[in-house]
This record gives structure tokens, sequence and C-alpha cells, in this order.
């Protein structure tokens, strides 16, 4: 059957003999792969490799299905880099191998995934990154720190940017890399956050061998590869379906409608303005996902994430007005290791906090809109005099 | 029309807030804060000890007849302001202004002498959130066969308070805060360095002073003048976000240059300086309008809470928002002064009530 024949009535009936043979209230992790294996995972993936290669935007009716169903789900927010990032790109550029071993335990949960990018001293700039990879052999050896690396204490496997190439131009001399986190000399300590929890991580590589069959791509290529994922994070942070009212605004309508005597005009008026855009966020998703199953993301990803970053930092904001004396208040600020990285059920103040780091990870709203005015409206680049110069020659 | 008063500094000012300045510079200052928070023992009482015993800075509001300085709102507010600008946990605000005024508007004057003097700290027992407008104030305590009953929340610098001043619907009390019946519960809360504490009263003694009318004048008062005074911390608060950004992004390069030499970044920082800027002259105006008889003294106090206190939030956000993950995690001090900023929005009312309020003081109805 050719891509573009599915019907979402098809998946749907998939779905409905899926559920058939493995009963939802079984062990969620055999259904789980066993959904994998029946291709309704991401339908638009392979065959065999979870999915039917299907339109992507037929997805949702096999969540609705399910859902409706009341299957088991793999529990996205725990699984959020391995889901968004770490999964397309191996399907971009890994070999069939690497795709086999890696993404059936990804997608079902059993394996976390964290991503080894940022480095103190290369954030924005991430083709700045120095953790040295070195080849022996049939390994390489990786030594460095990184750093903001959200669920690090919970991963088994890591993406991984580092450099090869020190004499080339900083874009030129990386490669991309899957990190084993439970091989010698990878060592995780919790960094705290302005919550008070430790969702991120430093973590030193000290002579960490990583086998050759845990790169991705060719050697002198991971700045490619690495682009893959950062494209595919903006559309992964922001860019799933969400019913009118869902996601960040949720919280404060519903203390807006179950305690009318917060409310006043001032914050009404401005309520309703950041309803407004919700919604208008929301229905500029729906369309950008059915762009997406035709295609690959473009940059328009670029601003879905933009937009959910300033959303759901007013609305966190103002529900903490509308609270008054109870946004105050907060819940706990001791060092916990937060096993997802959803806030519904926490403190609003919690929410607040945690939405500030929405315009920094996965790439900051400022360099964000730098890319919207110049890969989408075209406009002339900042000039630089940082690509064109080996790396070990670039000021530091 | 009133002539316009002065929204400069005076030298003695100037001296004033250079001596603050060193005082609360002390390099462990993070670090002791932090330790502070996660040892539950939010306030400074070392610090406090200088600032209100040594250098007799609690007393500025109070007349020299009753054991202060006789100085003024506009000292007090440079206080205020350096206080801001190092997010310090002292009881400042709550006991030397708030409290202070409440006192003063009753003419409760051997309570003051021990608050001038440093010897005591007070606290008005309303919810931080209250704004001068709010008029359910009274009905959370009663008195019942010689005694206080009820319960009041989310109090601040009640926490280190000796005593503590509890509007009941038949007056003003005045309430040890150690004496039996008396619980101090503290909140865990969003600004951390200065905690909020909920307060039972279970047949607690207190000694009534002032009646229902002057009881509540003075808590109007209070309250108005601590939002006034207010201002001036977030000035403070937003200067300190201000400055550290700017030295940050001069520092911190990214694509081979210093991010602060992106114009995304320029602007930005410069909007901020013009908020600032802004935030100064309101900020003065409100201090040199506090305690002053008519209007002007409430409409300065709203105005400038409906200005500064979305500009001390809007620098907080920038600045973490600029240190990039740096500016996220707990070990950076940014987090202290977002916090301070955005509960000091909340407190004495939201931007949104004081622009309501102004609308009627200045006969602007809203239909
Ligand atoms: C909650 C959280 C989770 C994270 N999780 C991970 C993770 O799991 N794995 C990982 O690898 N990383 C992670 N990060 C790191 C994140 O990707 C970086 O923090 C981010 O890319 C910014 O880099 P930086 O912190 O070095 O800031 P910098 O790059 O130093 O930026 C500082 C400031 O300068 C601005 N700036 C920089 N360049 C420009 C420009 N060209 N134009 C305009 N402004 C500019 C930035 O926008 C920012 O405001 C996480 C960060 C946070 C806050």
């Amino acid at each position: 059957m050719s891509a573009n024949t599915w019907e979402a009535a098809e998946l749907r009936s998939l779905a409905k003999e899926l559920v058939a043979r493995h009963p939802v209230d079984g062990d969620p992790l055999a259904f789980l792969r066993a959904r994998f294996d029946a291709g309704l995972a991401w339908v638009h993936f392979p065959v065999g490799l979870g999915g039917l290669g299907a339109p992507r935007a037929l997805q949702s009716a096999v969540d609705e299905e399910l859902a409706a169903a009341g299957a088991p789900d793999n529990d996205p927010g725990r699984i959020g880099i391995g889901l968004g990032m770490a999964a397309p790109t191996i399907l971009r550029h890994g070999t069939p191998a690497q795709q086999r071993r890696f993404l059936r335990p990804l997608w079902t949960g059993q394996e976390v995934w964290c991503q080894l990018f940022s480095e103190p001293g290369a954030g924005s700039d991430l083709a700045a990154v120095g953790t040295r990879a070195v080849r022996d052999g049939d390994a390489w050896v990786v030594s460095g720190q990184k750093v903001w690396t959200s669920l690090a204490h919970k991963a088994r496997w890591a993406i991984l940017l580092a450099r090869t190439d020190p004499d080339a131009p900083k874009h030129q001399g990386m490669t991309y890399f899957v990190c084993d986190m439970t091989a010698p000399g990878v060592e995780v300590r919790p960094l705290r956050q302005i919550t008070g929890e430790a969702e991120f991580n430093e973590v030193f590589l000290t002579d960490v061998r990583l086998p050759d069959d845990l790169r991705l791509g060719a050697p002198g290529e991971g700045w490619a590869v690495a682009r893959t994922t950062l494209m595919n994070e903006r559309v992964a942070i922001g860019g799933t379906p969400v019913p009118r009212e869902g996601g960040p605004i949720e919280p404060l309508v519903r203390a807006w409608r179950e305690w009318p005597e917060v409310r006043t005009a001032g914050l009404h008026d401005e309520l309703m303005r950041l309803w407004v855009r919700a919604e208008a966020a929301r229905l500029t998703g729906a369309r950008l996902r059915q762009q997406l199953a035709a295609g690959e993301p473009g940059p328009e990803g670029s601003a879905v994430k933009l937009t959910h970053a300033m959303l759901t930092q007013r609305i966190t904001g103002l529900e903490l007005e509308v609270l008054g004396e109870a946004g105050l208040r907060h819940d706990d600020w001791t060092l916990r290791r937060p096993e997802r990285t959803d806030v519904l059920d926490r403190a609003a103040t919690h929410r607040y906090l945690r939405a500030k780091g929405n315009s920094i990870e996965g790439g900051t709203s400022e360099v964000l809109r730098g890319i919207i005015a110049e890969r989408v409206l075209g406009l002339p680049a900042e000039p630089r005099t940082d690509t064109t110069v080996a790396w070990k020659d670039l000021p530091r | 029309m009133t002539a316009m008063p002065d929204l400069l500094y005076d030298e003695s000012e100037e001296d004033l807030r250079a001596s603050l300045r060193a005082l609360l510079s002390d390099v462990d200052r993070w670090p002791a804060a932090l330790a502070r928070i996660d040892g539950g023992e939010p306030y400074d009482a070392k610090l406090w000890r200088v600032l209100a015993g040594e250098m007799g800075l609690a007393g500025l509001l109070v007349p020299e007849g009753h054991g202060g300085a006789g100085a003024g709102h506009r000292v007090a507010a440079l206080v205020l302001e350096e206080l801001g600008r190092a997010v310090a946990p002292v009881p400042y605000l709550g006991s030397a202004v708030v409290a202070t005024t409440a006192l003063l508007t009753c003419g409760a004057t051997d309570l003051l002498r021990p608050l001038a003097e440093g010897d005591a700290v007070a606290a008005l027992a309303v919810p931080f959130s209250r704004s001068p407008y709010d008029r359910a104030l009274y009905d959370r305590v009663a008195e019942r066969d010689g005694g206080l009953h009820g319960t009041i929340t989310s109090v601040a610098d009640a926490l280190p308070a000796d005593i503590l001043l509890v509007p009941a619907a038949d007056g003003l009390w005045a309430v040890d805060a150690e004496a039996p019946g008396v619980t101090r519960t503290p909140v865990v809360s969003l600004d951390a360095t200065r905690q909020l504490c909920d307060i039972t009263l279970a047949g607690a003694s207190g000694q009534r002073i002032a009646g229902a009318e002057t009881g509540r004048v003075a808590v109007r008062a209070a309250l108005t003048t601590g939002a006034a005074l207010l201002a001036s911390e977030q000035l403070g608060v937003a200067s300190w976000c201000l400055e550290t950004t700017v030295a940050y992004v001069k520092e911190r390069r990214q694509f081979g240059r210093p991010v602060g030499s992106f114009q995304a970044v320029k602007h930005r920082l410069a909007d901020v300086w013009v908020d600032v800027t802004q935030a100064r002259a309101v900020a003065r105006y409100a201090a040199a309008s506090a305690g002053e008889p008519g209007g002007e003294a409430e409409v300065a106090a709203a105005l400038a809470q409906a200005h500064c206190a979305p500009v001390a939030v809007h620098a907080a956000e920038e600045c973490v928002q600029l240190h990039g993950g740096i500016g996220f995690t707990w070990e950076y001090p940014a987090h202290l002064y977002l916090k301070r900023a955005k509960a000091a929005a909340i407190a004495f009312g939201t931007p949104d009530r004081h622009r309501a309020a102004l609308g009627q003081l200045v006969d602007l109805p809203a239909a």
C-alpha cells in the first residue's frame, strides 16, 4: 500500500484490532511493544520501525482510538527527548542496524534518552562544542563537559555532539554519536534550577569509549545531523495537538471559572487577550501539523516554539496575579529529581518559574527570531568571522 | 496644583547609599542566602541588628521625640532601594514602614519607640496581597471572652516579629507574638527571601491601640505607604537586574562575539533601561508624596505600584533570559530577584487593582 492511500478509517480499524488482540489492562510494556510492531507507534515511520509509511497527520486518528479504548500511553512527558529529537535523527541518519536497535525501546519508554549538546562555553552557538572524540581503532575516546542536560540521570542513551577535527572550521569538524550513559567515564551530577529541583545535570565525560557503531552519520558530518535534531526539537516543543483551553492556559481558565472572587475587569481583559492568542497558537499548530504531514519540518517549527514559550510565560505570570494571595505561596523548594517535565500537578508558582526555561531550552527565543528573520524572511545574516577559521584558533 | 517635589537624591542620601552598598556587597551573600532558604531560616538577624540597631534605620519615619530619626519617607525609600538591590532578607518594609505607619497613625507612641530603636520588630497582620482598597480586612479576627480569635494567612515579615498588629472589627490590636494562643506557621513562599507565615489566634490577649474607625484609617495608611515605598524596593531589584545583565552580556561570547553586541540583545536592554529610568522618577515621586495630606499620596502610591511592579518583573525576567542556562540555575542569584519581583507585584494589590483604584482617584471611571 503506498503512503498516500491510507485513510483514517483504516488506521482506526487497525487500532481496534490491536486492542482486540492485546487487552489494554495487561502489561503496559507488552502492549506498547505490540503497538510498535503493528506500525501504530508513529504511523509515518517506515514499516518495521514502528510505522506504516502513512501520512503523519493520521497519527491523531490512532491516538484518539487508543485513548478512547483506555490503552496505556508511552508517557511522552518522560521520554520527550527520545521521541522528539533522537528518533527523527536516527531515522534520517542512522544505519538500519541502529534503527532496529534503538527505535523500539525508545518509543516504548523502556529506554530514556537525553541530549548531550550544550557545554559551558557552547549554548546558542552549538557549533562551538569542545568535547573531544578521538579515533582509537574501532572505537572513539570522548572527553569533555556537558551542561544543562535534562534527565541525564534517567537516561540509558544520549545523543552527543563532539569535536573530531579541531583543525577544521567549527561547523566541519564535528561528529554525532549515540553515547552509552552506562559506559565507564560518564559521570552525571545534579544541577539545581530556579524551581529548586534538579531536572537537568552536568555531565562529565572522561575517556569514554564509544564503539564506532555508535556513530550517527559520517565523521565530520555532525553539524548536518545535529540540524535534523534541532529542527525536530523546535517542532517537538509545543507541537503536540491540544484541545481548546488545553495546555498552559488550562489551569488559568479553571481558576477563573472556579473562583469568582478573583475576577477583576483588568485581569479579565488580559485573560481574554491570552485566550485569543492561545487559540490562535492552537490553530496554527494544527495547520502546521497538516503541512508537516506532507513533508519534513521546515523553519516554521521555530514559530511554534517561540509562541509556546511566550504564551506559557505570560499565562503563568497572569495566573499568579489572578490567584493573588495563593500566588504568593509555593509548594516545595526542596532539591528533587523529577521523573518528568510536565507541571500541571504543581503549584502555579512552579509553573511560572519552570516556564522561564521555555525560552532558553532547545534554542533561545532570541536565536529563534534570528533564524526566522534569516531563513524565513531571507534577511541578511549578521556579519560573522567565526565560520572560516579553524576551530582551535577561535578566540575563547 | 501643588509644586513638583524634588525627585533627586541629596548628598546625605548618596552617602547613606554608599555605606549600605558596602555593607550589603558581602561576597558570601548568595551562598548564605541559599543556605538560609534550605535551612528554613530566611531572615538575616545579624544584618537586621546592624541596620536597625547600629545604623538606626528602622526609625527613619519616627519623629525624634519618639526615639526615631525623623528623616522621612524619601530616606526610608532609599534604604529600601538598596535592600531591594541585595534582595536582603530583613523585615524593613514590614516593620520600619508598614507597622510603623500604622502605629504612627494611631498615635501608639509607646510601641513605636522599641521599633525605632531597633529593639523590636512589628508586623501588620494582614495578607501580603491585600491592597489599601480592600474592605474585607477586619472580618478575620474577633474578640471573645477577653481573647482574640481568628486566622490570618500569608503575612509578610511576621516570622521575625515581636509584636503583631491585628485588625479586628472593633479596632486595631497589638499582640505579643510570643503570647499564649498565638501560633505562627511558616509558609513555603514564592519569595523565599521574604517568607510569609500564617497566624492563628486562639484566645490570645492583646492591647487595643485604636478603635474601629482609627484602626481602619491606620491600616489603610499603612498599606498605602507600604505600596508607595515598595516601589523603591522594586526599583532596586530592577536596577540590579539591569546592571548585572549588562555586565554579563559584555563578557559572554557566542558566535565569536559578545552576545551584548547583537542588536536584538541591545534593544531589549535599552528598553529595560528606559523602564528603570521611569521607575526611578515614579518611585521618588511616591516617596516624596507619602504621608502628605490630601489625595496625592494615594494617587502616587497607586501609580507607583501600577508602574514599578511590572518594571521590576520585566527586568528580572530579562535577567534570567539573557543569562541563558545560567540564569535558570539555583546557584546563580537571578531567581531570587525574579521571585522577589513577582511576589512584590502581588503585594499590596496587583497592578490591575492599582490601575482600577487610580481610575477612581483621578476621576476616570471604568464605565
Ligand atoms: C530547562 C533547560 C533544559 C535544557 N536541557 C538541555 C538538554 O537536555 N541538553 C542540552 O544539550 N542542553 C539543554 N539546555 C541548554 C540550552 O539549550 C541552552 O541553555 C541554550 O541553547 C542557550 O545557551 P546558553 O545557556 O549558553 O546561553 P547563551 O548562548 O550564552 O545566551 C545568552 C543570551 O544571549 C542571547 N544570544 C545568544 N546568541 C544570540 C544571537 N545570535 N542573537 C541574539 N541573542 C543571542 C541568548 O538568547 C541568551 O539570552 C537546557 C536549558 C534549559 C534552560
